[in-house]
């Protein structure tokens, strides 16, 4: 049966065709397009891997930031609590220096009085004993007016220093 | 798929032993009319090779397109055309080359013996007085072979100069057509079939076998091509099977020689039963791979031609309908078969291929 029988002429002209066909297109075609394919395909896969670093990366830096401004808010927190303490102490200092030299200056004016005062007392004593010497002055002139007066009192004294 | 298949090869017996025995139960007739039609002879002529690409026949007269005729004889090589037979097949037109007769019988050309100047036939029509010299001519399904090798080469060139067209290696234009159905051989194919590390080597041979069949294939359903039915021709199929066995072999290594000589993991009698088998498995491989895709596409063009062959067969136009409906459904499927059986032509050299080089594992 002719019909399976593989006839020698085509086979002779199949593999001749077939062999030729496959170098060719191996050196011409399979080589640059399989080389291009797997040369793409290598180059997405770096793209992708290089995409998801960044995207890595990026998520650290968002963390970083996060984290900065965390540290931030919180330093930012801490300056204005040292600053208010600072105040607070500041305003307690000045109250208390400002009790202290009030206390003082009332106690030097108090001194002041005091002295002044004393000083008066003795200006006034001085002039108590002024003016009484003077009034006894006047006194004793207008009792001592008289001779006879004058003479009794030489009589008292003289008695009153009897000679003990 | 399978299904389909083994439908597509019941079709294909059924209508081939009714092809024949309508034959040989005709064939008495034949003597007695020529103008009756045989179905028989029609579907064959078309199946199989032919000297000439024959056209169309008007009023009678054939136009074909002459191919040339190679012939290694006695004599030496012969060369004429084949339109020196004047499109005859019954052995009736001598062609006087080299001081040697020449006659073209159902399509394949005889040199009569010396001294004969006439064919003569025995009583169950064989040829008596002739005998067939090496026969390398360009018959239509070379010439169709090297029509479709010619558009492989300018569709994949081409594709493959627009990659160093573009410095990123972005597929355009043909590229972007032959790069999905690259990658399909790559990734469906070898990868999945021989494994990361050894597709590389096959590719070429894959690729190639897989476009070469699947065009072909096409080619052989366009009917202004008159059906030259390449890769419907057992000596094609038997070919491209031959270079999957010659692969298969020579890149067996000891892990494969193991499996086919002394099967590792059974016991000793078993070891002994089993290498006959296996040893015929290596042979039954490559012979189906033959068989299937000659069955295949010759059963194709056997249904088509037989459909179109009702009208004859009926003598009545009103069956035309019918038939064209019919065939056309037919061809539909066929379009699919062409690309499935190239598939499957080259998956299951992949898959041998993967046997040869598979690495003992434990």
């Amino acid at each position: 049966m002719d019909l399976i029988t593989p006839e020698f002429g085509l086979v002779f002209w199949t593999l001749i065709t077939f062999l030729l066909l496959l170098f060719i297109l191996r050196k011409f075609a399979w080589k640059p397009i399989l080389g291009a394919v797997s040369e793409r395909e290598e180059g997405i896969k770096e793209a992708l891997a290089s995409a998801e670093k960044a995207r890595q990366e990026m998520e650290n830096l968002n963390a970083d930031n996060q984290r900065i401004l965390q540290e931030a808010r919180a330093e930012r927190e801490a300056m204005l609590k040292d600053a208010r303490d600072m105040k607070n102490k500041m305003i307690a200092d000045a109250k208390e220096e400002a009790q202290t030299q009030a206390s003082k200056m009332i106690e030097q004016a108090q001194a002041a009085i005091e002295s002044e005062k004393k000083s008066a007392m003795n200006e006034l004593k001085n002039h108590v004993a002024e003016l009484s010497i003077e009034i006894a002055e006047k006194v004793v002139k207008q009792e001592l007016a008289q001779d006879s007066k004058q003479l009794k009192l030489v009589e008292d004294m003289l008695s009153e220093t009897t000679l003990n | 798929m399978m299904t389909l298949n083994t439908l597509k090869k019941r079709l294909f017996f059924t209508l081939f032993i009714a092809v024949f025995s309508f034959g040989f139960a005709s064939s008495e007739k034949e003597t007695e009319g020529d103008k009756e039609f045989n179905p028989k002879e029609m579907i064959l002529h078309h199946v199989k090779d032919a000297y000439g690409m024959h056209i169309i026949d008007i009023n009678g007269h054939p136009i074909s397109i002459p191919l040339p005729v190679i012939l290694w004889t006695d004599e030496g090589l012969t060369t004429f055309m084949s339109s020196e037979f004047h499109h005859d097949y019954n052995g009736e037109v001598i062609v006087e080359k080299n001081g040697q007769r020449f006659v073209n019988f159902h399509e394949k050309v005889y040199v009569l013996n010396e001294g004969e100047s006439e064919v003569k036939f025995d009583e169950d029509h064989h040829l008596i007085n002739a005998e067939r010299p090496i026969d390398i001519s360009i018959t239509r399904n070379v010439f169709m072979m090297w029509v479709s090798i010619t558009v492989l080469l300018l569709l994949f060139i081409s594709a493959a100069r627009r990659y160093k067209k573009s410095e990123e290696y972005v597929p355009s234009g043909i590229a972007s057509f032959v790069e999905p159905l690259i990658v399909f051989v790559r990734d469906e194919i070898a990868r999945p079939m021989i494994g990361e590390s050894k597709y590389k080597r096959y590719m070429p041979f894959l690729l190639t076998i897989f476009f070469f069949i699947w065009i072909n294939n096409i080619f052989g359903l366009i009917p202004i091509l008159n059906g030259a039915n390449l890769s419907g021709n057992i000596a094609f199929t038997f070919t491209l099977a031959v270079l999957t066995f010659i692969i298969t072999t020579v890149s067996g290594n000891k892990n494969y020689w193991k499996h086919i000589f002394w099967m590792p993991g059974v016991p000793v009698p078993m070891k002994i039963f089993l290498m006959p088998i296996e040893i015929i498995g290596m042979f039954v491989k490559p012979i189906s791979l033959m068989i299937r895709l000659f069955a295949n596409i010759t059963a194709g063009h056997v249904i088509i031609l037989a459909l179109m062959s009702l009208i004859f067969v009926f003598k009545t136009v009103a069956i035309a309908p019918v038939s064209v409906a019919f065939s056309l459904f037919i061809t539909v499927i066929e379009i699919i078969v062409t690309a499935i059986q190239a598939y499957i032509f080259t998956i299951l050299s992949a898959l041998y291929f993967g046997m040869a080089t598979e690495e003992e594992h434990h």
